[in-house]
């Protein structure tokens, strides 16, 4: 009888007065809505982070001052094994770059542009080893690992990255906190009916079954909703993200696995809050003979 | 199928035979009993009695003397603050909580203030015992429906406890705690809102309960639902104990009398 996915009419009715349709059910939406937005932010930062990384992994800069040294820095790095690419930028592309500060004909003829060599290494080579070699060579060359320059960047997108989860937690105790006031208010509301209740012979797992299945349903039309609205809403930004987030990072902002497990968080919303309010009403009813 | 039925009517007949010689045995046991609420003076003093099993009691004594604390002990919404308090051969004190429930299911209370859920029918408000003990819905619409008419609400099913008048919210109240057929039946001023003759139809349902196994505590003032049950046995309360220990006599009793302690 007290099954409490799914009740026959008559206990159903036990609680038909509950004001538990109203405020739990839109601020579980809002709560939802807002998990989902956050954890995909979260989600779409530690991919960026994730492309990013793999990005620069294995790739290093040799910055030299004299672009006269350049041949032989070329030379002793392409003579070393697990060099797979060592390619000099162009002195166009450079200038081209330093004119995005300088504006345009700023760095004139006269002013020498330095040289900047980009290495590819196959995994395993000693970077180390390398960079000595380089030094031997052409001593005051820079070589500089590309995952060093952008090492605050990722420092940065994995405090972010983090900062999401923890918002994402927050926003469950918040939440599992509504549910309690909620079970608490509708516990005080439906105080005689548990008492005779109780009187005639139900359980606490039979009371407590009610309340489960009562904000079990507001909870799920409120994750529903505000799942439904984070969807829409990640939809509309996702088109943007998608681009940014191709320009930047060279990969799209969530992944299939990303986009279930979003999925999955207005149902995580849904058990979590038959959850507490099943400890919540049965602390309660522990309170009573 | 015929010596299935044969079999049923074998078990029918043992449990009957059960029955009657269960019937000295004690139903209820108090032993220096006694009940205070928080830190007040003490509601219940030393009580020492026993129920028997399909005995018919009456309860009396003064507004204040403790009636409703004695019931409650009894329909199980109070431990005792000290003593012992046995019930259906079961010592309370070792029974755990989670335990109640199935102590309450052979309980029928009628309260003072009925205690209906005033947002269910007459009809759900005296199925609501058997849907909690598990009854199919086939199971409950027969007897709920009977129970109703039997109290002359047969006509009033789906009407709700407010639109009742109160001695129709009453009978609601008394064919909620009969329809289990509990051991014990314990009601509070049962016929405080009826007119004499629901008061006597009332008292004629108890009687019948009475006489196939149930034990009845009815807590009241009314000496004409008393005189109108000689076979009863009288308990009188007064400021929290038993005043007259051999009041119990004093309603003759049909059967023979309780043990006295």
């Amino acid at each position: 009888m007290f099954g409490w996915v799914t009740a026959p009419a008559p206990e159903r009715r036990l609680l038909s007065e509950g004001r538990l349709r109203g405020p739990t059910l839109y601020v579980i939406a809002i709560m939802t809505f807002a998990m989902v937005v956050v954890a995909a932010a979260g989600l779409a930062l530690a991919n960026a982070a994730g492309i990013v990384a793999r990005g620069v992994d294995s790739r290093y800069a040799i910055q030299i001052d004299d672009s006269a040294a350049l041949p032989k820095v070329l030379a002793t790095v392409r003579a070393v094994p697990g060099v797979i690419e060592a390619s000099p930028v162009p002195e166009a592309e450079m200038r081209a770059t330093m004119e995005r500060w300088l504006g345009p004909g700023g760095l004139g003829d006269e002013l020498p542009v330095p040289a900047l060599v980009n290495v590819g290494l196959a995994p395993g080579t000693d970077s180390a080893a390398l960079g000595r070699r380089i030094e031997q060579a052409a001593p005051g060359v820079r070589f500089v690992a590309h995952s060093q320059v952008v090492r605050p960047l990722l420092k940065s997108l994995r405090v972010l990255q983090w900062l999401a989860l923890a918002l994402v937690a927050l926003m469950a105790a918040a939440t599992s906190a509504v549910v309690i006031l909620a079970a608490r208010g509708a516990f005080d509301t439906h105080r005689s009916t548990i008492d005779v209740m109780h009187g005639l012979g139900a359980t606490d797992q039979q009371v407590t079954s009610l309340f489960q299945r009562k904000i079990a349903i507001d909870a799920f039309f409120g994750a529903i909703g505000g799942g439904v609205a984070a969807a829409l809403a990640l939809l509309v930004l996702g088109g943007g993200a998608s681009a940014l987030a191709g320009d930047l990072a060279g990969g799209p902002p969530l992944t299939s696995t990303d986009i279930a497990i979003l999925a999955m968080l207005p149902i995580a919303a849904v058990v979590l809050a038959a959850a507490v309010a099943r400890v919540t009403v049965l602390s309660a009813l522990r309170q009573s003979l | 199928m015929a010596s299935h039925w044969q079999g049923g009517r074998r078990c029918a007949r043992q449990a009957v035979e059960q029955r009657k010689g269960r019937a000295l045995a004690a139903i209820v046991e108090f032993d220096s009993v006694g009940l205070r609420y928080g830190t007040g003076a003490e509601v219940l003093r030393d009580l020492n009695f026993r129920l028997s099993k399909g005995g018919f009691y009456f309860l009396t004594g003064p507004s204040g003397a403790g009636k409703t604390s004695l019931l409650k002990l009894l329909y199980l919404a109070q431990r005792p603050t000290r003593g012992r308090v046995g019930l259906f051969d079961e010592e309370l004190s070792d029974v755990p909580r989670e335990a109640l429930p199935a102590f309450r299911r052979r309980i029928g209370v009628v309260f003072q203030d009925f205690r209906l859920i005033r947002h269910l029918s007459a009809f759900d408000n005296v199925a609501l015992p058997l849907r909690i003990a598990g009854k199919t819905e086939a199971e409950v619409e027969g007897p709920v429906r009977e129970m109703l008419a039997w109290v002359g609400l047969a006509d009033r099913a789906s009407a709700r406890p407010a639109t009742l008048s109160g001695g129709e919210q009453q009978r609601v109240a008394i064919a909620r705690a009969v329809i289990t057929q509990p051991d014990l039946l314990v009601a509070d001023e049962p016929t405080g809102n009826v007119d004499a003759d629901m008061a006597k139809r009332l008292l004629h349902l108890f009687t019948a309960l009475n006489r196939l196994g149930t034990t009845i505590v009815v807590a009241t003032h009314d000496l004409g639902l008393i005189a109108a049950a000689p076979g009863a046995q009288l308990m009188r309360l007064e400021n929290g104990h038993l005043a007259d220990p051999t009041g119990a006599l004093r309603n003759p009793p049909r059967g023979p009398a309780p043990e006295r302690r």
